[in-house]
């Protein structure tokens, strides 16, 4: 287990440092100056030289590499170009609204998911289980921000239950803060849910053909206690890679659905760097959130080895 | 043929993609209103025998937005199919052809490093770059399905490289390439387009995403994510400004995903269950 885990570690690390080349690489072929663009027309050139140097724009390609890399390694993002604050602060404030979120999407999308698969693996072939996959069909196939537009006509404009958008921030109490990211959560969480329901059914579906479950049918136990107690925890492994998955596409779709509801997390800070060409900040969400999903995958290869020995065998 | 009809998810797939990439088509020669045109007077109007699908903010008919729109998202959507493809297969069988070379290993790894970037992240990078276009928004997604389709390619070819249909083709004289195009690659076609399907539908819902939030298709070229964006500060006053669009982009991906089901089955019965 510890050499697999190490070969894991040091795969995790090359596959930091490549992403971060890309990443760095792409938006170092930017055309044009952000010195310039800040100071604008008329700026000497004396000037345009100390912001550049301000900026960290100085020097080699692969000098400013290091110096952005080892700053990302010690947790220092560098400075923002339009905001003059350390970027790492910037995206410290909005990573509270956005960590939350997806958190919040991915548990209600497993609280949907785990009885609704289970439900329709257990009546397979009757009218539920049909009904069960055609809902999960429509899940998949509805776009979310659409879905989401949608919930604010019903439950923010016309029931009045939930503000149309915005966030009141922590401070204004755990349970106001959690109603604002409410429909937000919902509306990320469908399509994942109706993934998720899917791969639980197929997956319990297979496992309920395997032999031992025919055995423990055979030692007397009911059909709901075989389902239950070996069935349903042996069906867990492939689900467990879909939620890994799923949680890189829920921080990504945030982006689109905190546009949706006017929430101040790290999608409105990207389309506000963007429109800003703060590349420097846009550079270290990417990172960020790259890195989230690297991370993630890395923890779910883990917890695959640790639930299933055979895997560490192989690569 | 007896089994198309009778597929459950075959025939209401292949009619609500034919509906939408008809519609599409005939936008090329034909609309109900130019789309370009405003005509103020007849804003914000509800569905009527003029306008079925009724007007937007600057009074253009919203069947012609949807039909011109049908065009900007299939586009978009079969290049970036088409670029995944292009890409990804070659690599696939490459890497299966060279199992466990260095070749595969830089191949896969490749692939694992852009598996980590959501083609939403791709296409942030690209727009902060390039800025938005449809254009960008095609790399984008196209980039995001290579791994997709080299990874599908992959596996399922090198099942099929210890068969002894291929070992004969190797005694006989033939080269990894050679067995590649002529053996390999037809035997895999089948899950090309049923994988090709399931990538469309998710095109579909990326560019429109892309779109909404400004980086795909840009004004004056209509788009089914623009159309929603434009109708959210209108959608107290006028929901069939947000209503028609969403359905547009729903029943297509709807229509591709159970045509990618049906497809599957009548294609390759042994994959019923694979998929989910």
């Amino acid at each position: 287990m510890l050499q697999y885990f190490l070969k894991r570690l040091l795969s995790l690390a090359l596959s930091l440092v490549a992403a971060s080349v890309v990443i760095f690489l792409t938006l170092e072929v930017v055309p044009g100056d952000p010195a310039a663009y800040m100071l604008g027309l008329n700026a000497q050139e004396d000037t345009l030289a100390a912001l550049r140097e301000e900026l960290g724009l100085g020097g080699t390609l692969v000098q400013r590499y290091v110096s952005w890399f080892g700053g990302l390694l010690v947790g220092d993002f560098g400075t923002s170009y339009t905001y003059r604050t350390p970027v790492a602060d910037m995206i410290g404030d909005r990573l509270w609204v956005s960590l939350p979120l997806a958190l919040y999407a991915l548990a209600l999308s497993t609280l949907i998911a785990f009885p609704a698969g289970i439900f329709a693996a257990s009546r397979r072939g009757t009218k539920a289980d049909a009904a069960v996959m055609g809902v999960t069909q429509l899940g998949v196939a509805i776009p979310n921000f659409w879905f989401a537009m949608l919930m604010v006509l019903v439950f923010a404009i016309n029931l009045r239950w939930f503000s149309a958008g915005g966030f009141p921030g922590w401070n204004a109490g755990f349970f106001p803060a959690m109603k604002a990211l409410t429909l937000p959560a919902i509306a990320l969480a469908l399509p994942q849910a109706s993934i998720l329901t899917r791969v639980m059914r197929s997956s319990l579906l297979d496992t309920l053909n395997e032999d031992f479950i025919r055995t423990a049918r055979a030692k007397g136990l009911t059909r709901g206690q075989a389902l239950w107690r070996h069935a349903v925890r042996n069906a867990l492994i492939p689900v467990l890679t879909i939620l890994g998955l799923q949680f890189s596409f829920l921080l990504a779709g945030a982006i689109i659905i905190e546009n949706v509801f006017f929430l101040p997390g790290l999608g409105r800070l990207v389309f506000q760097s963007i429109s800003a060409r703060d590349l420097i900040v846009v550079e270290s969400v990417v990172m960020l959130l790259v890195f989230a999903v690297i991370l993630v995958n890395f923890a779910v290869d883990m917890a695959y080895a640790w639930v299933d020995p055979r895997l560490r065998g192989r690569r | 043929m007896a089994s198309f009809f009778h597929s459950r998810t075959l025939l209401p797939g292949a009619i609500l993609t034919l509906i939408f990439s008809g519609a599409a088509l005939i936008s090329l020669f034909w609309v109900p209103y130019d789309t370009t045109v405003l005509d103020i007077a007849n804003r914000l109007k509800p569905p009527s025998w003029m306008h079925p699908f009724g007007t937007d903010q600057f009074g253009r008919d919203i069947l012609s937005m949807i039909m011109v729109g049908a065009r900007t998202s299939i586009a978009v959507a079969l290049v970036a199919v088409g670029i995944g493809m292009l890409a990804g297969v070659p690599l696939g069988l490459a890497a299966a052809a060279g199992k466990g070379g260095l070749p595969d290993e830089v191949i896969m790894r490749g692939n694992d490093l852009v598996f980590a970037f959501p083609s939403l992240l791709i296409a942030v990078m690209i727009t902060a770059v390039f800025g938005a276009s449809a254009l960008n928004a095609i790399i984008a997604i196209g980039i995001f399905n290579i791994p997709v389709f080299a990874r599908l390619t992959r596996g399922a070819a090198l099942s099929l490289w210890n068969r002894e249909y291929i070992l004969a083709a190797k005694v006989a004289g033939k080269g990894r390439a050679r067995i590649s195009l002529e053996h390999i690659l037809p035997n895999v076609a089948n899950l090309l387009i049923v994988q090709g399907t399931i990538q469309f539908s998710l095109g579909i819902l990326a560019e429109a995403g892309l779109s909404y939030v400004g980086l795909g298709a840009q004004p004056p070229l209509a788009s089914w994510g623009r159309m929603l964006a434009d109708s959210q500060t209108m959608i107290s006053l006028a929901p069939h400004l947000a209503l028609f669009p969403g359905l547009a982009i729903l029943l297509t991906v709807l229509g591709l995903n159970l045509l990618g089901d049906g497809l599957r089955d009548l294609l390759d019965p042994k994959l019923r269950r694979a998929r989910v």
